[in-house]
């Protein structure tokens, strides 16, 4: 009688994270499937043929795929809290800066995280003015969403803990207090909202599995501790070090 | 029919521009059309002030709210526009899911490869391979989301007849330009009876482009590259 919802995705994909939150917030039940995107399984390649990526939301059999469509999908298919604003001129806005972040926020911010020498400062580049476009935008409000998480918080989920880790491996101050005091209060706000807090359990398997904690601290990791419960991606922050050690590639052998 | 406060800053040969004008013509919403030289270097303070962002076209502009992004635009005028006939979006989630799939296709996979044909330099021959590549992909979309009807939108023009339709003009360029075949009714001929449909469709006619100004146009952009410094 009831919705079949699942989720194909991988645990250090930011674009499975924002699902994932959508999810909650609408209240959807969901079974959710890691996807081992090395190996690609014979589904993934067949419920995505064309880009074979994740995410991928499969409901009642049917599958959707690029993760702003996923999201506007959820808005639309299920009862709960509306993701997107009502009104059509807030709307417009909504998906102006979810497009904004994904096309020129995200991006170079990724691949400077990945990507070393003069790629990594080209990117650095790139990701600071988008920085000061988004410091430009939260100016006044404590979420981009206004006194809540809304949508434009949910995809720039991966800026409140990737900036610090990008800042632990280049060991430069992005965020710095004189030019985003606000986009910094952000971060906070956003890492210690109750719901994000509570969304992700270290007593999570998964988190487990993938995140032991081992290895130098990460900035991320810190910052996770000091919250309580631990935050997951103070783990996925740990984990994402680690690995740059054993992955000297550039953005094209990453998995998305 | 009154539409009192609506602006396009906009461009003829703009693909970007042309999905909004189709669009609001097929809602029969009045606008004024203003026409920017997106292409200098120097933008107008009118596109800077309206799109301080990305400094581009199209924006639409209604009672002095700003709206940029071609896709953005459409689903606004959409969801604003209620009593206008149909919506250009399917109403079914899944539909709706699977015409924006199409639309993020068709932008940033489908025609970023016409792009790449006009300053490739050798690797031309894998170039046109993706391209048709992508028209046997989209020639099955046509065929899945239209349902035997004359566009993807069933009866009426959709969302993603929008879209594709807006290219048509720059896709005849690029046949001309490189003696290519694309709209070729032997392997697609859903697409290619598509296309002389949407081009002949009152909300469309008067905007798609003519060919040979687009020629010309393109000849005139490359030239002010060429000559200014900073290009």
């Amino acid at each position: 009688m009831g919705d079949e919802v699942k989720l194909h995705g991988t645990w250090f994909s930011p674009f499975v994270t924002r699902v994932q939150i959508v999810l909650k917030l609408k209240g959807v039940e969901y079974e959710y499937v890691e996807e081992d995107l090395k190996n690609k399984s014979p589904l993934l390649l067949k419920i995505n043929p064309i880009y074979e990526k994740v995410p991928v939301l499969i409901h009642n059999g049917n599958p959707i795929v690029e993760s702003l469509i996923v999201i506007e999908y959820i808005d639309e298919a299920f009862s709960g809290p509306s993701i997107l604003p009502k009104d059509p001129y807030e709307r417009s806005k909504a998906r102006f800066w979810t497009k904004f972040l994904d096309d020129k926020g995200m991006p170079p911010l990724w691949k400077a995280c990945w990507s070393k020498g003069e790629e990594r400062e080209k990117a650095k580049e790139e990701a600071l003015e988008s920085l000061k476009i988004l410091e430009n935008e939260i100016k006044g409000k404590k979420f981009f969403g206004g006194n809540k998480i809304g949508i434009l918080d949910v995809t720039a989920d991966f800026f409140a803990y990737g900036i610090p880790i990008l800042e632990e491996l280049t060991k430069i101050k992005l965020l710095t207090e004189d030019e985003f005091p606000c986009l910094l209060k952000w971060v906070t706000n956003y890492c210690n909202d109750p719901f994000v807090k509570e969304y992700f359990p270290v007593d999570d398997p998964l988190a487990k599995e993938y995140f032991p904690p081992k290895g130098p601290l990460s900035a991320s990791y810190k910052v996770g501790l000091h919250q309580s419960p631990p935050h997951k991606h103070a783990f996925y922050g740990a984990a994402f070090l680690e690995s740059q050690n054993r992955r000297p590639k550039y953005i094209s052998d990453i998995p998305e | 029919m009154a539409g009192s406060g609506v602006k396009v800053l906009g461009s003829w040969s703009s693909p970007y521009s042309n999905r909004v004008q189709i669009t609001l013509n097929l809602k029969s919403i009045d606008y004024e059309f203003i026409e920017e030289n997106f292409y200098m270097s120097n933008k107008s303070e009118r596109l800077v002030e309206a799109n301080p962002v990305h400094k581009k076209i199209p924006v639409l502009i209604h009672d002095e709210k700003a709206i940029s992004e071609s896709l953005v635009i459409l689903q606004y005028i959409d969801e604003a526009w209620t009593s206008n006939g149909p919506t250009i979006l399917p109403s079914d989630p899944y539909d709706r899911a699977i015409a924006r799939f199409w639309a993020s296709y068709i932008d940033d996979k489908w025609f970023p490869w016409l792009k790449e044909l006009e300053k490739a330099s050798g690797d031309e021959g894998a170039i046109v391979g993706n391209i048709f590549e992508g028209l046997m992909v989209l020639e099955e979309a046509f065929v899945k989301c239209s349902k035997g009807k004359d566009y993807f939108g069933g009866d009426n023009i959709g969302y993603i007849d929008v879209v594709l339709g807006s290219y048509l003009g720059w896709i005849k360029v690029i046949e001309t330009g490189f003696g290519l075949n694309l709209l070729d009714e032997t392997r697609i001929p859903g697409l290619t009876r598509w296309a002389q449909r949407f081009c002949s469709h009152d909300a469309a006619k008067d905007v798609v482009p003519q060919t040979d100004k687009l020629v010309q146009f393109f000849m005139m952009v490359q030239a002010t590259k060429t000559n200014s410094s900073s290009g």
